[in-house]
């Protein structure tokens, strides 16, 4: 981007690399409530950590820990609308350490809170119940296109108690 | 059934790869393997459905041009292929067995809605989820 040298829009990825970058997808979707650190997804593409976030961006669109957070709050969002369990259990559940980053953190991407966007969506009929869960649950997921520290940044220009923090809280 | 969709076909990497996985580890049987120069002409069919044929095409000229190819190998590879569906009677034995042969399960089964269902991969990258049948 910008003026930053981009060796990779050169040649196309190698598609056994693709394949192998899909593999850490794969396994972010079927468990993004867990820690991905850089390490463990580079182990499962079998490529260098120092590699890994590049070549999966080029991929996929989306920096890895962007995209586990879109995973993360697609699943909150399920939760939220199909349950009525607890707030703090569905974050705990998908993968946040506390309420007030996941509350924080759900609102900025979607622009909601959960309660907001629990009441709107039980209010709402739906007829998806024939498409298979998993095509739903994408058509569903948030379209986040920066990180969330810079949509925050642009949304609320007056944040005095805005905290640095990563995409992925620990 | 005399009227209907004959074939629909997929695109892989590799069709020995291919036909080792549908054949070999899904239990889909060869209806037409036929070779010319380079192109094969090649489709299987799952042994309880014997009016469809699923179609393994490996993107290559003279079909498409080398680069055309390349794209289309990358698309599969990055999962971006349309989604497939396979009925089975039991979901979980059915994941039991494919795991032990070897397939790339991408989701374990669950059970939702009343109905089992898991995904899996074909070595080229396309996606297919298993869902019970329901009676």
């Amino acid at each position: 981007m910008g003026m930053k040298p981009d060796n990779s829009r050169g040649r196309a990825q190698d598609p056994t690399l693709l394949r192998r970058l899909l593999r850490a997808k794969d396994r972010m979707d079927a468990a993004s409530h867990e820690e991905w650190p850089v390490e463990r997804l580079a182990n499962v593409s079998g490529v260098s950590e120092a590699h890994f976030a590049r070549s999966f961006k080029e991929a996929f669109g989306a920096p890895p820990h962007r995209y586990l957070l879109t995973r993360r709050i697609e699943r909150a969002e399920a939760l939220l609308r199909d349950t009525d369990r607890p707030i703090i259990d569905i974050a705990l559940e998908t993968g946040w350490q506390s309420l007030g980053t996941f509350g924080r953190v759900f609102k900025d991407v979607t622009g909601e809170s959960p309660t907001e966007l629990r009441a709107r969506e039980q209010a709402a009929t739906h007829a998806l119940e024939v498409v298979p869960h998993c095509y739903v649950s994408a058509a569903n997921r948030p379209n986040l296109t920066m990180a969330v520290s810079e949509k925050r940044r642009r949304e609320v220009s007056d944040s005095r108690d805005a905290e640095d923090e990563t995409e992925v809280p620990k | 059934m005399t009227q209907g969709v004959g074939v629909a076909g997929i695109y892989v990497r590799d069709q020995d790869e291919a036909l080792e996985f549908y054949v070999g580890k899904l239990g889909f049987r060869v209806h037409t393997d036929a070779k010319n120069g380079d192109y094969r002409w090649l489709t299987v069919q799952h042994p309880e459905q014997p009016s469809f044929q699923l179609g393994l095409y490996k993107p290559a000229p003279p079909t498409m041009d080398a680069a055309t190819a390349e794209t289309v190998n990358t698309i599969v590879a990055k999962g971006a292929m349309p989604p497939l569906v396979l009925i089975v009677d039991n979901c979980r034995d059915a994941h039991e067995r494919m795991r032990k042969a070897g397939v790339e399960f991408t989701q374990e089964p669950v059970e939702r809605y009343g109905a089992v269902d898991a995904s899996f991969r074909d070595p080229s990258g396309n996606g297919w989820k298993m869902i019970e049948g329901r009676g």
